[in-house]
């Protein structure tokens, strides 16, 4: 049972039926019909023409649908029995698709669940799943995101930034399940790579491929997190380094900048050091400047702080960080590190314990619980 | 998207403003009262929004390990215990900002005199799975 096939084709079959005459929410609907249908008969029948089985049964169900529903003889009336001839495979329906599901009226969360449904071809369930609510929570929050966008058309140009966001969120947001949602999010991205010719997708998918690089290193044995620091990088996967490296200079090189290919390139700079001590920090000094121009986010000033802790030392670190936000996320941690690192372990204790208390995270929490508890350790000794 | 808690309390929570018990409404307020958390609910599932809802006995027991071999400790309740959870609803959103409209929302269930009873919720974020990218 080839499950990456079935959703590679999911997007393509739902342009079919748009073409035919079916609108969206209808289509969506259908196709994901047939692709329940799919992974009940495929193990035991595999099709011959995948797509074409695909095809004809989704327009079976969306026939049985319209006639279901005697609100919409009208439509039955128009649409017909047979399909039309309908223009041949148009390379744009799955990108449409993409602008469509990422609509700027959309939740993020919203557009993130019409996506991976309609564009990466999940069912409900799963997608349920990997976000730990219930099925008819998200089978509602997909129907409501197909209403507000049923008044957009189909063929109308979409902006690839908002598309980005959501697959950005896809794979940087922790998840849970039978469906890798990192490596979906990277199927995604490469095929939209693959449909249009922009740098910042080129950036974004670098940016997946440098960071998907690293998991097997970023879990202990006992299920903590390892920090970037500490990592095993012998167990870094080489190759999908090589290749995200590959496709951030082929986008570089166009010259035009964004924050994806920014932080693909802070990401490419760690790649490339084999020992942690290694770092070309100065060089990422640079490409926090040049994030927080693009983008002025908070974040990004206070990652660079860290950047120039390491750089020039824990005083020009804690320097840099004195003109931010104390609220921000992450910021006492941050504080706590460059403590440390300047020598104050007593203060940094109580920073470290204050950061944990205000993690986001079980597993950061933890992780500063124990550099909390490996400083106090030492003090009392 | 962001899980959040929304806690209510039979004990433990500052007073509400329509700080009547509610042995003490009519039947059709406390008909109401219920009627209103299952619309709440319900109109959560229709957004998506909706994970959980609960409710709890005020009974309960207090339960320790007494050492190896041995049966646990059972004891209590605790009179004085100062929290007494009543029941929760979870609830995933797209920010921090609707977990406290919803929160709002949901603190306006009528009490006695079919008036809101203006109940203090307590809003607790989940602990995520980390994010991917952090540097």
């Amino acid at each position: 049972m080839d499950e990456a096939l079935l959703r590679s084709l999911t997007p393509s079959v739902i342009g079919v039926l748009v073409r035919r005459g079916a609108d969206f929410a209808a289509a969506e609907d259908a196709v994901q019909d047939a692709l329940l249908e799919a992974l009940r008969v495929w193990p035991e029948q595999p099709p011959r023409e995948p797509k074409s089985w695909l095809v004809t049964v989704a327009w079976r169900k969306f026939l049985d649908t319209v006639r279901a529903d005697t609100s919409r003889r009208r439509r039955e009336a128009r649409v017909g029995e047979e399909p039309g001839p309908g223009p041949g495979e148009a390379a744009d329906d799955t990108l449409q698709l993409y602008f469509l599901c990422a609509h700027p009226s959309l939740t993020p969360a919203s557009a993130v669940a019409l996506t991976l449904r309609a564009v990466g071809g999940l069912t409900t369930r799963q997608i349920a799943q990997a976000y730990l609510v219930p099925e008819p929570t998200m089978a509602q929050r997909i129907s409501r995101a197909k209403r507000t966008v049923a008044e957009v058309r189909f063929d109308q140009p979409g902006d690839v930034r908002t598309v980005l966001r959501v697959l950005y969120l896809v794979f940087n947001e922790g998840y849970s399940g039978d469906v890798d949602l990192a490596a979906e999010a990277i199927r995604l991205t490469r095929e939209l790579a693959a449909r249009i010719d922009h740098e910042e997708v080129a950036g974004l998918l670098a940016l997946m491929l440098l960071h998907h690089a690293r998991r097997p290193a970023r879990w202990g044995a006992d299920g903590s997190l390892v920090p970037l620091a500490e990592q095993d990088r012998s167990r870094w996967d080489t190759r999908m380094i090589a290749e995200g490296v590959d496709i951030l200079q082929a986008a570089l090189a166009r010259d035009r900048l964004g924050e994806f290919q920014a932080q693909a390139a802070i990401a490419a700079l760690h790649a490339d050091a084999a020992r942690a001590d290694e770092t070309d920090w100065p060089q990422i000094v640079e490409w926090y400047d040049e994030l927080v121009r693009l983008t002025g986010s908070p974040v990004a000033r206070l990652n660079r702080a860290v950047a120039v802790g390491e750089a020039d030392g824990a005083r020009a670190g804690l320097a840099a960080l004195a003109g931010l936000d104390p609220g921000l996320p992450r910021h006492t941690a941050v504080s706590a590190y460059l403590r440390e690192r300047d020598g104050d372990a007593v203060t940094a204790a109580r920073l470290y314990a204050e950061a944990a208390r205000a993690a986001p995270n079980l597993a950061e929490r933890d992780h500063l619980l124990r550099q909390a508890a490996r400083l106090n350790a030492a003090l009392r000794a | 998207m962001a899980k959040y808690l929304l806690l209510k309390h039979y004990r433990g929570a500052p007073a509400p403003v329509n700080d009547v018990p509610m042995d003490q409404w009519t039947p059709e307020e406390i008909s109401a009262h219920f009627q209103f958390m299952e619309d709440f609910a319900a109109r959560l599932q229709d957004t998506g929004e909706f994970v959980d809802g609960q409710a709890l006995s005020p009974e309960g027991s207090w339960v320790r390990y007494d050492g190896e071999g041995r049966p646990p400790v059972t004891d209590g309740p605790f009179a004085e215990t100062k929290d007494l959870i009543a029941g929760w609803m979870v609830i995933d959103v797209d920010s921090h900002d609707r977990a406290v409209e919803l929160a709002g929302e949901l603190s306006a269930a009528p009490g006695a005199g079919g008036k809101p009873i203006h109940e203090w919720l307590e809003v607790r974020p989940f602990l995520a799975a980390p994010p991917t990218v952090t540097e």
